[in-house]
């Protein structure tokens, strides 16, 4: 099969089935699909507030779905996203509250640092585990979800909660950590962004970390260690790549991704660390990397994509009769489609492309 | 604590185990066989709101238990599909299962009844009551043995007695029969069964459709049973627990049932107590939440007896050419 196929129609026509019983669902519950997408598309694209809220989302995917997209070039699966950006959303709060930065920018610096690092360590016990101990990755990553769940929770609630609060959250954060909105950014060139939308300078950091994973996983000797033992184990170890090496480092990286997406949701948006801060977004993360075929640029266009979905969805919650969970469905045929079915539409492209070429010859 | 007490969380941790036990031996069917499954949460959580929402409807709980069997099925149907003839990622398989099923049940129970995506409270024949069984009012009065008959063994519901009876049934069906024989076999070895000449892609898919209609057991009992109706995410988490219960017990019938037990105690202090003293130190409830979790991973990382998974889990069969 050429290149292209394998890197555009595969994708697309995986995405196609998903929006064909997407808008079958649509139609089951007596709701018009070709109305829901235009709502859709005006509430996520129409308007500077609709592409603020898009590309807020977009940029927790991002984090997200680079975290996974590492891990895979390992073979590794981390379903841990999700924990580790809550217990990275930990390491955010810490740094704000307690650290007394003079400028944003510090503090952003600083605030990627303790979220990554917190990201890190979340997902280093299990890597541990994998490597020394054979204990399945992808069990122990949902172990340790349930857990950060629960050790937030605690922390929240006994540890971090200002005195007199009944809200399980932190304190706000101080003004001088406040990150600048893309209103903010946008004014000095004299663009007019939308004004409550939460798209922040965190999205800039996402775009650079898309980069920065494209130059690790191609461009250095780590990235083809990592890609070969992600190829074949046994390869790579007659290479003389360690393998208890590559997982560590692998799921290193991963966790700290995931735990950098703190710095958009928890010190951009919310401003304060609230309970189920991450909504989700660590398992979006999962499609996203299937949807992006684990490669930077994908995952960038994935979860744009998906950032789409979850404010347009928002949008349909708010005026017609679907609710919001019809993201989860698009999520979750997303998943099935470019994930457990991939040989489902791989295998009949092959055939087409392979009678072609004998066709010609 | 008084007796009463310890005999009320106890009676409350059967009740809390049982979905546990369906799903955990679900999962050691299918994993057994060779496909993992990670998706036990998302079929439970489909046969939970389709047996309420059937129960509600024709008033029949036996019709929502059927209906419940039937939608996990097709749930496992499309992951045996997916892992077994496409030859698929089964975990991603199985996430994909559990946020299509925590999506398409709010999604249909808001279009079917309108309730914020949850089903008419179920009432009389649409719910299944407990049973008394036979002498539990006249022996309620002796000592020790009466209240432990009448509070702990009686009164639960049929379901609960199922779960209980499915554990002697599943260690006859691995350890005793042909068809057990060869779902351990396949699981371990698939290519030895298929040059045995037994359809490896058969056996598995009888695994797959064994663990569907446990699951979908189970989820009947949390909305039909343990509950009275559907609400959004209602398993919370037991999918999870039951997979953290089967590597507790090693995939092994009786120890699954002793660690569900174990969980559903767990369950039921966090359920009865907020926080809890001894002596100096408080025990936090997140604490117990967080226990099956962290007890599983101990036991992952081999440090209290090593757990070893069926040799072919999670590898797909291609025959060679």
């Amino acid at each position: 099969m050429p290149k292209w196929a394998e890197v555009i129609l595969v994708p697309l026509i995986s995405l196609l089935l998903a929006a064909i019983l997407s808008a079958l669902v649509i139609l089951a519950i007596g709701e018009d699909p070709v109305a829901a997408v235009k709502m859709m598309v005006e509430g996520a694209l129409g308007s500077t507030y609709a592409w603020g809220y898009t590309l807020y989302y977009a940029t927790n995917f991002m984090f997200t779905g680079l975290a996974v997209a590492v891990a895979f070039h390992a073979r590794m699966f981390n379903i841990g996203g999700e924990g580790q950006a809550m217990i990275g959303g930990l390491g955010v709060a810490l740094a704000c509250l307690y650290v007394p930065w003079p400028h944003w920018s510090l503090g952003l610096l600083g605030a990627i640092l303790a979220g990554g690092l917190f990201g890190a360590g979340w997902a280093l016990i299990p890597a541990w585990l994998q490597a020394k101990r054979g204990s399945h990755v992808v069990i122990t990553t949902i172990m340790f979800n349930f857990i950060a769940a629960s050790a937030l929770n605690y922390i929240l609630v006994n540890l971090l909660k200002p005195k007199g609060s009944q809200d399980p959250a932190s304190a706000r954060f101080p003004e001088a950590v406040h990150l600048p909105t893309l209103h903010e950014l946008l004014a000095p060139l004299g663009i007019n962004f939308s004004k409550a939308a939460p798209a922040n300078v965190s999205l800039l950091v996402a775009v650079a970390a898309c980069v920065l994973v494209w130059a690790l996983i191609w461009r250095t000797r780590l990235g083809y260690e990592i890609r070969a033992y992600g190829q074949s184990e046994p390869g790579a170890r007659y290479a003389g790549i360690s393998g208890v090496r590559i997982i560590l480092i692998s799921m290193v990286i991963s966790g700290a991704l995931a735990g950098c997406m703190a710095i958009n949701n928890v010190m951009g948006e919310a401003e304060r660390l609230v309970l189920n801060a991450t909504e989700g977004a660590g398992f979006i993360g999962i499609a996203v990397a299937l949807m992006g075929r684990s490669h930077p640029f994908g995952v960038f266009l994935a979860a744009i994509l998906f950032g789409f979905l979850y404010q347009g969805g928002a949008e349909l919650a708010l005026w017609t009769k679907i609710p919001r969970e019809m993201i989860t469905v698009i999520q979750a045929l997303v998943i099935l489609f470019t994930g457990a079915l991939d040989n489902m539409v791989r295998a009949p492209l092959e055939r087409i492309f392979l009678a072609a070429r004998r066709g010609r010859g | 604590m008084d007796f009463l007490t310890i005999l009320q969380i106890l009676d409350s941790s059967v009740r809390l185990a049982t979905p546990l036990l369906l799903a955990c031996l679900a999962g050691l069917y299918s994993e057994r066989a060779g496909i993992f499954d990670i998706g036990l949460e998302g079929k439970m959580l489909a046969a939970a709101f389709l047996s309420a929402a059937v129960a509600a409807v024709t008033g029949s709980v036996w019709l929502g238990l059927l209906a419940g069997i039937a939608a996990s099925m097709v749930l496992s149907g499309l992951h045996g599909l997916a892992s077994i003839t496409f030859r698929g990622n089964q975990l991603i398989s199985g996430v994909a299962i559990n946020f299509l099923a925590s999506g398409l049940t709010v999604l249909v129970a808001q279009d079917w009844f309108a309730q914020g995506g949850r089903t008419p409270s179920l009432g009389g024949d649409a719910r299944f009551t407990g049973l008394t069984l036979p002498f539990a009012d006249a022996l309620a009065g002796v000592p020790v043995i009466g209240p432990v008959y009448a509070e702990l063994i009686s009164g639960h519901s049929i379901l609960v007695y199922l779960a209980v009876a499915a554990v002697p049934a599943t260690w006859w069906v691995l350890y005793r029969t042909r068809f057990g024989l060869r779902l351990r076999a396949v699981g371990e070895n698939p290519a030895a069964v298929d040059t045995a000449g037994i359809s490896v892609v058969g056996l598995r898919f009888a695994a797959v459709a064994i663990c569907g209609l446990l699951c979908g057991i189970a989820g009947a009992y949390l909305s039909t049973a343990l509950q009275a109706g559907f609400v959004k995410e209602m398993t919370a988490g037991r999918g999870f627990i039951a997979l953290a219960a089967l590597i507790f017990a090693k995939w092994r019938p009786w120890q699954a049932m002793w660690a569900c037990l174990l969980f559903g105690v767990l369950q039921a202090i966090a359920l009865r107590y907020q926080n809890i003293r001894l002596g100096e130190i408080t025990i936090p409830v997140q604490v117990m939440d967080a226990l099956p979790y962290v007890l599983t991973v101990v036991i992952l990382a081999g440090f209290v007896g090593k757990a070893i998974a069926p040799r072919a889990g999670g590898e797909p069969y291609v025959k060679e050419r």
